[in-house]
């Protein structure tokens, strides 16, 4: 077991900076989420910490060693899962989990038993004569834990394993991934860009934009306070709304921020909260079973026509008319500011 | 009123299909399957190519056929020439395909110099090797004697090992820039992530050959092999214009016999 040391790693693909400079602390044992949008070089971050990838320049330490020069990635205790699973085609079930074994040449008793261990460990035992082909999304996946698994890595390094899983699937995996991570309490690195996965797997998060950290903390750190419009727009679902309130109290130039969640009709409050009120002119409302979406505008802001969204759980039955202006309110606690020109938090 | 559109020909599947597929059909039942059944009813016969007059003939030829020792030698030579040069085609294949999946400086170039050998007519490329495998200006004993790996003389086309050694040697460098094209291909279709995922997993250069890339290529070798052993068994160039059979009828394949006798049978009598 080990923590992983990352200090200013850069890889540049020609002009491309796909890493640009990236300084990370991932502690012993936990279970680090890299979130960014395709292109934000969280894969390629990862790639590194494999060896598949050779930094242009900044260390990398595993544990206490360094492994970014020329240590291969069999000699960095790591163990990887694919997006793809990559599992090796032309081999049975076993074959495939005991092959990292066979590389490493253990003696062939033991790699029956590590392999039925890990098999059991993922109840895949039945399937152990069986050829990837022959196996669904769900089943292949945890048979590339499995062989992850058998290495005993110091490091577990995941790229997307739950993006070819079906959305079902895709909820009993992450909570099996989970169980299991807290079990054998390895490292972990988990790549991805859906916020769901991030927000539940999760210790920290590292949300990545072009190549830079943009933020790093636990999901709560990064939902509730984000640092800059970027993490405050990328992480949530639907994300947060900005607008130029256009509030004489606040610098000029300043952005308001608040969650849909946290933007209601002013009746459902109770009298004691300290309310920003807002005239909202609804336009549409979506009903999504569990909630409602409220699409609209907010009069009297910088920017009249931008699309505000609301948020109303089913536990608010109010009629909310479309085409009509309503009065909805965000407690001022739940309120965020971010300068307009560099989009950073303000503490206002 | 409008009439729905009528029914055209193209919507007529059963007549349709009949149709595309009848010359591709007329074609291997005139041009395969009659000549095909045609070779193996006349092999029974006492028909020649001047006359074919249908005499039965029983197992005669092919009675005359195995008690000659020309033909024998030619089948068991037939046999080791394209066994032993696909074994070196795959080898050299593989070998060549990993050199070109890298990427350097020139590939573009080195990978039409490396196909030329392919394109070049037999004939031609076989009058080149004469002269490489001349017992007087051999370039390959020249060199192996200015290296000092070779002591004596190596008679390349007067030795009947050697001879054949040759034949397998040129048969191997005509086929191999095919059969190197073919496993590129098939290397660049194996997933990218497997070949990390093995190296993740610990697998060093050769086990990942042998483990995972190899039976992975499988397939595809076998159809590279398929081409290069139908290629050589049925060559007649490379014997004809670098042995012509000899030394004393040591090297022919069996295509060279059987051309000359049919060639002779056609002679007036």
């Amino acid at each position: 077991m080990a923590g992983i040391e990352i200090r200013s790693l850069r890889k540049h693909f020609g002009d491309l900076h796909a890493v640009d400079g990236v300084d990370l602390s991932i502690r012993d044992g936990e279970f680090l989420v890299l979130l960014g949008s395709s292109g934000s070089g969280k894969t390629t971050l990862l790639r590194m910490i494999a060896g598949l990838e050779r930094p242009t320049s900044g260390e990398i330490h595993i544990g206490d060693q360094r492994v970014d020069g020329d240590v291969p990635p069999r000699a960095r205790g790591i163990a990887m899962v694919f997006q793809s699973y990559a599992l090796y085609p032309h081999r049975t079930v076993f074959q495939n989990i005991a092959f990292p074994l066979e590389a490493s040449r253990t003696p062939r008793k033991q790699i029956e038993e590590k392999v039925r261990w890990a098999a059991e460990m993922f109840s895949i035992t039945r399937y152990l004569d069986r050829y990837p082909r022959q196996l669904s999304g769900g089943e292949r996946q945890r048979v590339a834990l499995c062989r992850a698994l058998v290495r005993d890595p110091k490091v577990f390094l995941l790229d997307e394993p739950l993006a070819n899983l079906d959305a079902k699937l895709r909820n009993t995996a992450r909570d099996d991934l989970k169980r299991f991570q807290r079990q054998i309490q390895t490292t972990t690195v988990y790549v991805t860009h859906d916020q769901v996965e991030a927000m539940g797997l999760g210790d920290r998060i590292v949300v990545m934009e072009h190549g830079k950290v943009r933020q790093v903390g636990t999901p709560q750190e990064v939902y509730e306070d984000p640092v800059d419009t970027f993490v405050a727009t990328f992480v949530g679902q639907p994300p947060m709304n900005l607008l130029d309130a256009g509030d004489p109290s606040l610098p000029p130039h300043t952005l308001t921020g608040f969650r849909p969640e946290h933007f209601l009709p002013k009746g459902v409050f109770g009298s004691g909260e300290d309310l920003r009120a807002f005239r909202f002119a609804v336009r549409r409302v979506e009903y999504l079973g569990s909630d409602r979406y409220v699409y609209g505008s907010v009069a009297g802001s910088g920017a009249p026509d931008a699309t505000i969204i609301a948020k109303l759980p089913a536990t608010i039955a109010l009629v909310i008319p479309e085409g009509e202006t309503h009065d909805f309110a965000v407690p001022r606690r739940a309120l965020r500011y971010f300068d307009a020109t560099t989009g950073l938090r303000r503490t206002a | 009123m409008t009439l729905p559109p009528r029914r055209t020909f193209a919507d007529r599947e059963e007549v349709l299909g009949a149709v595309m597929l009848g010359p591709a059909l007329a074609y291997v039942i005139l041009l395969v399957g009659v000549p095909f059944v045609f070779a193996i009813l006349l092999s029974f016969s006492n028909a020649t190519a001047g006359s074919l007059s249908f005499g039965w003939a029983g197992l005669g030829n092919y009675v005359a056929i195995l008690g000659d020792p020309i033909f024998l030698r030619a089948l068991r030579n037939s046999v080791v020439v394209t066994v032993g040069s696909q074994v070196l085609v795959v080898i050299l294949a593989t070998a060549a395909a990993q050199v070109f999946r890298a990427t350097f400086r020139g590939k573009r170039f080195a990978r039409f110099v490396l196909l030329l050998p392919w394109a070049v007519p037999v004939s031609l490329a076989a009058i080149a090797w004469t002269w490489i495998f001349d017992s007087t200006f051999s370039v390959i004993n020249w060199t192996l004697k200015a290296t000092g790996l070779l002591h004596g003389w190596l008679y390349w086309l007067g030795d009947p090992v050697l001879a054949l050694l040759a034949i397998i040697i040129v048969q191997a460098w005509r086929i191999f820039p095919f059969a190197t094209v073919i496993v590129l291909a098939g290397l660049s279709s194996i997933p990218q992530e497997i070949v990390e995922a093995a190296i993740v997993d610990g697998a060093g250069f050769w086990r990942r050959l042998f483990r995972v890339e190899l039976p992975l290529l499988l397939p595809v070798v076998a159809v590279a092999v398929l081409f290069g052993v139908v290629y050589t068994a049925t060559d007649l160039g490379v014997v004809y214009i670098l042995t012509g059979g000899g030394p004393a009828n040591t090297t022919h394949g069996t295509c060279y016999p059987l051309w000359r006798s049919s060639a002779a049978s056609w002679a007036p009598t």
